[in-house]
């Protein structure tokens, strides 16, 4: 026993070198599950309120280009509304509507803390769980797709970007349909990439990606971005097509936060019919 | 003695909001980060028990990751540092023996000690944590130019805090 006490004593720097160490490896590899329910990160209660005071100073210098955004954004719903709609068949008479059900509802929200030079972005919300954000929901802005709803806490919500290793959005091409898969793997954050579009499809530098509709997490239709170059890469039997993001995420301020009213539904289809297969 | 860990205490304070608040939030050209805030294991006492360093380094660690939202990352290679931090010391000095409660600094060690033991210690904790945080050798070459040239800005910054923190010794 006094051997061991010695063998501590003598060895304390290494031993708790180690000790801390598997601490922080520990705390990495949880943070990289997909759902974290770990309290070291921006949506706690210090953090968040820190970064919150932040961002009010800081806001000011945005209001010009908020406004010009916020113009342009009502600009297009007001040419939604159903006044600036001639109505042409005055026969047909609409009561309670069941032909359109609302699935997707929007809840603006602040962006308290971002970034764009590390191998993997996070955004902070200053919306929580009080405001009904869980996790799994998509944060789009009216430019485009910005990330998935990660953590929340009471107040402040945690957001896996776009700009993030294990980000992977499905994605189209508005002109034709055809399915890809959006993720970042360059260090340039205006930039990202579309994977496994076969060979065989039409493409041209300009085309408007769109994202597919097909998770639960994103209406269809959101905008991406533009192809600015595309090739097949030796030994791959699909395209690879490099996108210009129309986000600019440096420069965020306002982002609205998707819920999938039918999302719950959708997974738990999905889940039982491939466990069904299983069983089959 | 209360002093000394009133002023470190102040010391971290002022690192870690530079760092969070002012350099986590400029870009230099796109990728570079400079993580000054290392600055602190680099000037605390040559002295200094070797456990208090390490727990040190790991509340400084912590403190960074809360804020950058990635757990873990720079605990560990604050930890990393500050572990070799005693050894990097030894090799590099001819004088083996420092007087007590005294830093690492430009007032009592020569401009080249200081460079080496800051360029060093620098390099070793970007490198480690830029591959950590790539967690994989596949763009080898991309991360470790990541690394030195981040080191290179946080040198120059840790170096400006050399004079700042070195004042001409007085009795």
């Amino acid at each position: 026993m006094r051997n061991l006490f010695n063998f501590i004593a003598k060895n304390h720097f290494f031993l708790l070198f180690i000790a801390l160490q598997a601490v922080a490896f520990i705390m990495l590899i949880q943070n990289n599950h997909y759902h974290r329910s770990f309290w070291i990160n921006s949506a706690n209660y210090v953090t968040g309120q820190l970064y919150l005071k932040y961002t009010n100073i800081g806001e000011y210098f945005f209001l010009k280009r908020i406004n010009e955004q916020l113009a342009e954004e009502n600009q297009n719903l007001i040419n939604q509304t159903a006044y600036s709609f001639l109505k042409t068949d005055q026969d047909v008479f609409h009561f309670q509507d069941s032909v359109y059900r609302r699935q997707f509802t929007y809840l603006s929200a602040r962006v308290i803390n971002n970034s764009v030079n590390r191998r993997n972005n996070y955004l902070t919300l200053n919306k929580g769980s009080l405001h009904g954000i869980e996790p799994d929901m998509g944060i789009i802005t009216s430019q485009g797709v910005i990330g998935i709803v990660k953590d929340v806490s009471p107040h402040f919500s945690s957001v896996l970007s776009l700009l993030h290793i294990d980000t992977r959005i499905s994605a189209k091409i508005l002109k034709n349909d055809h399915l890809g898969t959006v993720l970042w793997d360059k260090p340039n954050y205006r930039k990202v990439t579309m994977k496994h579009i076969p060979p065989h499809v039409d493409l041209q530098p300009g085309d408007t990606i769109i994202t597919s509709g097909y998770s639960k997490i994103f209406p269809e239709g959101i905008l991406i971005g533009t192809i600015s170059d595309y090739n097949i890469k030796k030994g791959e039997s699909f395209i690879t097509v490099d996108i210009d993001l129309f986000e600019d995420f440096n420069n965020l301020n306002y982002v609205y936060v998707v819920k999938n009213i039918f999302g719950e539904e959708q997974e738990y289809l999905e889940l039982t019919a491939r466990t069904k297969l299983i069983y089959w | 003695m209360r002093k000394t860990i009133l002023k470190y205490l102040a010391g971290f304070f002022i690192l870690v909001v530079l760092q969070v608040f002012v350099l986590n939030k400029i870009q230099i050209s796109g990728y570079i980060n400079p993580f000054l805030y290392v600055f602190f294991i680099l000037i605390l006492p040559f002295d200094i028990p070797k456990y208090l360093l390490l727990i040190l380094a790991f509340i400084l660690g912590v403190t960074i990751d809360m804020f950058c939202d990635t757990a873990g990352l720079h605990t560990s290679a604050t930890l990393f540092m500050a572990f070799l931090r005693p050894g990097v010391i030894h090799v590099i000095s001819v004088k083996k023996e420092f007087e007590p409660k005294t830093f690492p600094g430009l007032h009592n060690m020569n401009s080249s000690w200081v460079i080496t033991y800051s360029i060093i210690l620098i390099f070793l904790h970007h490198t480690f944590l830029f591959f950590l945080e790539a967690f994989s050798f596949t763009q080898f070459f991309a991360t470790l130019w990541r690394s030195i040239v981040s080191s290179l800005v946080t040198f120059a910054l840790v170096f400006t805090g050399f004079f700042l923190v070195s004042k001409p010794y007085r009795r």
